[in-house]
């Protein structure tokens, strides 16, 4: 028997309904063990289905009507949020210097991976096509958010951490490059690993989320690994550029020209 | 009568002020001799050895090192000269070894392993290259931190009061080794200590300190 691929199954209303049913039962169980996520769970099922009825009806405009300064206004907002985002989930105090860092180095490292991408390697015509815009940016920006937070996130606490390291390596000579050298090497290995790790389990351990999604809307599975093997490329450029620019840059925001360690900054 | 041109020093600061922390009026340090600042813990003679090294700068006047102000000397060019040993030294793991291509790497110097093991010899610290630094104790810690010091060759050495981390012994054995260093090699020492008895055992020249205030030649002792 042969299996046509390009059958799209189209959900029907009362079919995504039954989908909810996930949710009741979700519901008696957190009911069973007694934690408070009742109201939670609600709001978030509500939220998620909201806004995406929204993005839903937002996409469909856009696509249909394709226009230059409305794919780049998307882009630049899906950028704010991303640097608003990685400000607001940073555990603990930003520097204004570290914040003006983050900025520069997710924008400085995001649109050029973007835009090899886009215009490079798939080239999309017209260039500004937000069918293809938008997700593929919005997946690299979304990794390229993570791991830039989890590098972050290493880099402050090891700087606060390790205070002693960093000033017996300046007594001893070290330049303030080579005295953060362990802590940017550690940083950024805790942010690209993810990445490399499911590259490892891709296929075996799990099917990414964009291939199974072009599987289920009808592309045959050998075009999908394509897609998918490009934009995982795609994005490990993007958490990797993103992520080096913030901590070759953001090591500096610790010290003075002088060469000396800002203690206010590595304050507890 | 004997007079003192300002060349003579090696260091030398007047009216100096590091926030509400310390304060210093009259403080001068000649070319190979020993200088012992002497006051209680918490009195500000941490503070002024991280200001001598430049770890940090002072609030108000300048410190000159060979009559050039130091905030004017390329600071990695500055801590070549001079070193500070600091009271609980941090020592990179793994080995011994891995200890001295820190500070090899740092100053671009050669890693000479018979010149390690002659600095280790010197401070009786006979234990392979390749020895782990956590199994070293306390006192073996600090000779360590102190050759390591040594291998980039400074021409002042800042010795912050080894004696609050050590027992009595192995704090005189530690000073004993830099004063032997400093004497052989004609260079030049700041101890910083509670302790008046090693003030008088070993130094040229000895400074008090007290809540913060250093008056230079008056306090004399």
């Amino acid at each position: 028997m042969i299996i046509l691929f390009n059958s799209i199954l189209n959900l029907s209303y009362w079919q995504l309904a039954l989908a909810y049913t996930f949710v009741l039962i979700v519901l008696v169980l957190i009911k069973s063990i007694g934690i408070a996520k009742e109201k939670e769970l609600l709001i978030s099922s509500i939220r998620m289905t909201v806004q995406l009825i929204i993005v839903g009806f937002i996409l469909t405009y856009i696509f249909n009507y394709p226009n230059f300064f409305i794919t780049s206004f998307i882009l630049l907002l899906m950028v704010f949020f991303a640097i608003h985002t990685i400000f607001k989930k940073f555990k603990g105090k930003l520097s204004y210097k570290l914040k003006k860092v983050i900025t520069i180095a997710f924008t400085l490292g995001v649109f050029p991976v973007i835009f090899f991408f886009i215009f490079v390697v798939i080239q999309v015509k017209p260039l500004y096509n937000p069918q293809y815009v938008i997700p593929i940016s919005g997946m690299i920006i979304g990794n390229s958010m993570t791991g830039i937070t989890l590098g972050l996130n290493t880099m402050v606490k090891r700087f606060t951490l390790n205070v002693e390291e960093i000033e017996t390596s300046l007594i001893l000579g070290a330049t303030p490059r080579q005295a953060s050298k362990d802590i940017i090497n550690d940083a950024f290995d805790n942010a690209i690993t993810p990445t490399i790790n499911s590259m490892l389990g891709m296929g075996i351990i799990f099917l990414p989320g964009m291939m199974t999604g072009q599987i289920l809307s009808g592309t045959i599975p050998t075009t999908s690994i394509m897609y998918q093997i490009a934009i995982m490329l795609g994005i490990l450029g993007g958490v990797g550029i993103v992520t080096y620019l913030c901590l070759v840059l953001g090591y500096k925001t610790y010290f003075n020209s002088q060469k000396q360690l800002i203690y206010d900054s590595v304050s507890k | 009568m004997e007079v003192i041109c300002v060349n003579d020093f090696l260091i030398s600061i007047s009216n100096i002020k590091y926030h509400d922390i310390l304060e210093v009026f009259d403080f001068q340090v000649k070319h190979n001799t020993i200088t012992c600042l002497v006051g209680e813990s918490g009195g500000g003679k941490t503070t002024l050895l991280k200001l001598i090294n430049k770890m940090i700068n002072p609030t108000e006047g300048i410190i000159l090192y060979e009559n050039e102000n130091i905030s004017e000397i390329e600071t990695l060019e500055y801590r070549k000269n001079v070193g500070l040993l600091t009271q609980k030294p941090f020592l990179y793991p793994e080995t011994i070894f891995d200890n001295f291509k820190k500070v090899a790497f740092f100053n671009n110097l050669l890693l000479d392993e018979i010149l390690i093991k002659g600095l280790l010899e010197s401070v009786s610290l006979n234990k392979p290259l390749d020895f782990p630094v956590s199994k070293l104790s306390g006192g073996e810690a600090q000779r360590l931190a102190l050759v390591r010091l040594i291998y980039k060759n400074p021409k002042l050495i800042l010795l912050d009061e080894p004696s609050s981390s050590l027992d009595q012994q192995t704090e005189n054995t530690i000073i004993e080794y830099v004063v032997k260093y400093i004497k052989e090699n004609n260079k030049t020492l700041i101890i910083v200590t509670h302790s008046d008895n090693i003030a008088q055992k070993y130094s040229d020249f000895t400074y008090r300190i007290k809540e913060g205030k250093l008056k230079g030649r008056d306090n004399f002792v």
